[in-house]
């Protein structure tokens, strides 16, 4: 012991114990830079180049690397030593077969192969992971790949592109579960049932997500979700040049900064109590959707529309004809035909962007400070059956585990591992040289925190802020009016309060609209209603046989209706708005010109806007002989009305209006089905109508 | 020292030259004002004493006698005009122009009929066609005009190609008419060897009737919205611009009101009636009187006529009723 230059973890071994059973080692190859076996001096940096511990750094590094391991295995010195060896006897018959050599049969472009890129030497003991690890790991990059795709190519899916196989009566669908990686999301079910009391539909889904959770931990956050996967990625290409060797472990490591995730997704969860799906905000899922959807592919589509426009002005057909076909295979798979523009998006993506970039100062900072979904996970992996045990007294201190860790989550030896906050990644067992990490079925924890790591007062503080930002938020103006007479909610969308309870801001409905009429709100519905939808018609209007933003909508925000309710075949049609004249602009009424645009496109049956048939006077666009007044002509003109009765809101008139900044006919939300106190007419003022 | 005064030097050289070669000396748009007019005229030559210059098929229902389809009036009107073979030639690219304007099922008749149009692209294939590509630019979503329409899976069953408008198919055109004078072009209409219009024949309140020469309105993009404020030299100037090898006006059934969406079956009437014509300004005359108009009332008839595009006057022309 006092041979050893510094102590470590493995130095509470029984060195005698050791020297004296040398059979028990005889299968572990020796370390080929000492030839020895058995103990080896922790791999640090400082070791690596041989260096003695004088630095500062280096020395400081050390104590706490040394408290680190006095502390912690003291829980288990003495019963340590017996299950040890009987661990190491069960790997040397598991692992018995040595690290692969070179067999002389080898030969040819393999042996050539082999020469070119040796096989990397493992640095400690140089104990293989266990195949089935070394294995899962791969299955796990598989999976988040492959999850991702599957994300990706339901987000360019949410969209609806027709087809040469539909007959003319075929309701218009989307053949995909495009909302499923929502639906399956149980923090958007959580949240949903603290607001409304109830589980939407697809929702029930999530319970299989949960399920998940209950066997295997957090593997949600390593091996599906695709925001994660995401985070993964870049925090494998962003890292700094500081975030190697040293600095990379130390980030890796558990920090307290962690806890902020559980402070706000219990703060989301209290405000659902309060009546507010206003945690959808933070959801990895709805932020993945809406940056992505509402941001990322418009404007890669923005640029490739440039680069491949640019193509045409190079005068030769076939490299036209390829800038169309490549135009034409893009729109009919990822994006649409035409650009699609969502209002301030700038700001989804700049978010975005940030969160992907904090990535090169704190590997998967999103994952590991504030997802709330990851939180709400790491709650209930505390239950899961499946999880890692470590045996302290193999460990060397290399802190090869930390080099990969994804969840920081204390793997390495001498502290516990943190269940809650493993994303099941694997990585800290394939690296581990020294067979101290297992995950296997029922672990015993002797080492393991389950419960997360949060202050009972910060808890209690945050999540009475949440509760107390709802009603922060509605005293603010009053719900019975919207905050703004342009927030125009999806048709089939439920009464303010209750959209407000259900939205989770997923922007799965804009992203669907076909005409690019949703957009997200920013302060238009109040700071509570940041990025709910809200209907643009100067950018597009409501299709008017269209219900896909409800097909999409995980929880029930907008309701699954049917063409049937929104055109009103039999019941009354569902409106959004009403449309709204000023004479001062339109053109017909106060430029003797004629156009009528707007009830062309009136798209009700009878139309909802009519034409009054009148001849009126406008003065000739030239003056008099002699400089006189010009001369006053009759011109027939049809001057168009709305019938608050049979207009729906839908906006077609908006958009097409000639006016080009400012319309002569807009919409207001004023007279939408959903409420009941935002109404003109006396006839709709009806209690007892289901709203 | 001397290699930096050298590469100075090139720099300079290097920017001067870039800027003299991309210099815009006369200001924005300076130079497009030279551009020529474009006019697309895929009219045929060689029409015989024998054959008819306006067909008109009817199969309305008779005592005993089901109405005729759409396939065999289409082929009747056809072949009084000579038969398809005098429009199209073997191997020509055929383009296909029906009206998809609206998010309409076929029994609303407000786009036109996909069996009109399925029969015009297989007298097209059987006349030799290499190719017949059907598209058009719609008010309403394309993708739910094209399916809703039932066009988009008759054309697709028959091997027409089917292009919906997307904004890189649109090209700026000078067309120097009265009132459009550049425009974007929805390029898959015009870039072909012949052109048929296969419009839907109904009311349009406020160019009161609509089928042939207003059909035209698909082949632009941007915000033509505008041009209602002057709809009848609009319509007078694309008719100027394209001139088909054939047209042929679907008015098997009508919107006689509340054109040209519709929207509502008891807004329409079925007259099982197929127009077919080489000249768009009779075709327009003629279909008129199908909803009780009359060619007076009409300004972009007259305007059509005046310059040359056709004949108002379709009583002058050799015409078949079969």
């Amino acid at each position: 012991m006092a041979a050893q230059p510094k102590p470590h973890a493995s130095a509470l071994l029984d060195r005698e114990k050791i020297d004296n059973a040398p059979e028990e080692h005889a299968h572990v190859a020796p370390i080929p830079w000492l030839g020895v076996v058995g103990i080896v001096p922790a791999l640090d940096a400082a070791n690596v180049n041989a260096r003695p511990p004088a630095t500062a750094s280096s020395t400081a590094r050390k104590t706490t690397t040394t408290t680190a391991t006095a502390t912690a295995p003291t829980t288990t010195p003495t019963t340590a030593t017996a299950p040890t060896t009987a661990t190491v006897k069960t790997t040397a018959t598991a692992t018995a077969s040595p690290p692969v050599t070179l067999s002389p049969a080898r030969t040819g472009i393999l042996a050539a192969f082999r020469k070119r890129f040796p096989k990397k030497k493992r640095p400690g003991s140089g104990i293989p992971a266990r195949t089935v690890i070394q294995s899962l790991v791969w299955v796990r990059r598989i999976s988040q790949i492959l999850f991702f795709a599957v994300f990706m190519y339901f987000l360019f899916q949410t969209g609806f592109r027709g087809s040469f196989a539909a007959k003319a009566d075929t309701a218009v669908r989307l053949p995909l579960p495009v909302e499923a990686f929502l639906l399956a999301d149980p923090f958007v079910a959580a949240m949903t049932v603290l607001s409304t009391h109830t589980i939407y539909r697809g929702l029930l889904w999530s319970v299989g997500l949960l399920g998940l959770t209950l066997v295997f931990g957090r593997v949600f956050c390593g091996w599906i979700c695709p925001f994660g996967t995401l985070h993964h990625f870049f925090g494998w290409i962003l890292p700094s040049t500081k975030g190697r060797g040293g600095h990379r472990v130390e980030a890796n490591k558990t920090h307290s900064y962690q806890r902020v995730k559980y402070y706000l997704m219990y703060a989301f969860l209290l405000a659902g109590v309060a009546g507010s799906a206003v945690g959808g905000l933070f959801d990895p899922i709805c932020i993945a959707v809406r940056s992505i959807g509402l941001g990322v592919i418009p404007a890669a589509q923005y640029l490739t529309g440039r680069g491949l426009g640019a193509m045409q002005d190079i005068h030769s057909r076939p490299l036209q004809s390829a800038a169309d076909h490549t135009q034409d295979y893009l729109a009919q798979t990822v994006w649409q035909s035409h650009q699609f523009y969502f209002h301030q998006t700038w700001f989804i993506v700049f978010l975005l962007v940030a969160v992907l970039f904090a990535n090169r100062f704190i590997p998967r900072f999103w994952c590991r400070v504030l997802c709330p979904l990851g939180a709400f996970l790491g709650i209930f992996s505390r239950f899961a059956i499946f999880g890692m045990e470590k045996d302290h007294s193999k460990c060397t201190d290399c802190n090869l585990c930390l080099v990969n860790c994804q969840g920081a989550d204390s793997p390495q030896g001498g502290v516990k591992w943190r269940q809650d906050e493993c994303h099941m990644c694997m990585n800290c067992e394939t690296a581990c040289p020294e067979d101290v990490i297992k995950f296997k079925f029922l672990p015993n924890r002797k080492s393991t925190v389950v419960v997360p790591d949060t202050q009972r007062r910060t808890l209690l503080a945050t999540a009475a802020a949440g509760a107390a930002f709802i009603p922060v938020a509605r005293i603010a103006d009053s719900l019975d009016v919207n905050y703004h007479p342009k927030v125009i909610r999806p048709p089939g969308a439920v009464e303010e309060r209750a959209f407000l309870e259900r939205c989770i801001r997923c922007a799965e409905c804009m992203k669907v609209c076909p005409n690019n009429a949703l957009h997200p709100a920013f302060l238009e519905a109040g700071i509570e209603g940041i990025w709910t939808p809200i209907l643009i018609a100067r950018i597009g209007y409501c299709e008017n046989s269209c219900v896909l933003c409800g097909q999409v909508c995980p929880t029930g925000a907008i309701q699954k209706i049917t063409e049937k309710e929104k055109l009103g075949q039999g019941v009354p049609p569902i409106k959004i708005g009403t449309a709204f004249y000023d004479h001062g602009r339109c053109l017909p009424w106060s430029m003797q010109t004629p156009c009528i645009v707007c009830e062309e496109f009136c798209p009700t049956s009878p139309k909802a806007i009519w034409v009054e048939e009148v001849d009126a006077e406008v003065r000739d666009d030239k003056p008099g002989p002699n400089g006189e007044q010009p001369a006053m002509k009759k011109v027939h003109l049809q001057r168009p009305h709305v019938d608050p009765n049979l207009c729906i809101g839908c906006g077609a008139c908006e958009k097409v209006c000639p006016v080009q900044d400012q319309p002569a006919v807009y919409i207001t939300s004023v007279g939408e089905t959903r409420s009941k106190t935002n109404v003109i007419l006396l006839e709709n003022t009806n209690y007892n109508q289901k709203s | 020292m001397l290699t930096r005064v050298g590469a100075a030097a090139g720099v300079l050289a290097g920017s001067g030259m870039l800027g003299r070669a991309v210099w815009d000396k006369g200001g924005f748009g300076a130079s497009e004002s030279t551009a020529p007019r474009q006019v697309r005229d895929y009219r045929v030559k060689g029409a015989t004493k024998d054959v008819a210059e306006i067909a008109v098929a009817r199969g309305k229902a008779k005592d005993g006698e089901p109405a005729l389809t759409a396939e065999v009036l289409v082929r009747r009107a056809v072949d009084a005009m000579g038969g398809m073979g005098r429009f199209v030639s073997r191997g020509d690219v055929v383009v296909v122009k029906p009206n998809i304007g609206w998010d309409r099922m076929p029994i609303h008749a407000a786009n036109t009929n996909p069996d009109v149009v399925g029969a015009v692209i297989q007298l097209a294939f059987e006349a030799g066609a290499k190719k017949v590509v059907v598209a058009d630019g719609s008010c309403n979503d394309p993708n739910r005009c094209f399916q809703r329409s039932g066009i988009w899976r008759k054309a697709y069953s028959l091997g027409a190609e089917v292009v919906l408008p997307a904004e890189h198919r649109f090209r700026t055109t000078r067309m120097r008419g009265e009132i459009l004078d550049e425009w974007p072009i929805f390029t898959t209409l015009v870039d072909a060897d012949k052109v048929i219009n296969v419009p839907v024949a109904k009311h349009h309140n406020l160019a009161k009737y609509t089928a042939a020469m207003k059909n035209w309105y698909g082949v632009l993009g941007g915000r033509r919205n505008r041009l209602h404020q002057n709809i009848d030299v609009s319509i007078a100037d694309l008719a100027n611009f394209m001139c088909p090898s054939l047209v042929v006006v679907d008015a098997m059934r009508v919107l006689v009101r509340n054109g040209p969406q519709g929207g509502n079956i008891d807004d329409t009437k079925v007259m099982s009636t197929i127009i077919a014509t080489a000249d768009q300004v009779a075709a327009d005359a003629y279909g008129c009187t199908l909803i009780g108009q009359h060619r007076d009332n009409l300004p972009y008839l007259k305007m059509g006529h005046e310059r040359g595009l056709g004949t108002m006057f379709w009583e002058n022309l050799r015409m078949k009723e079969v």
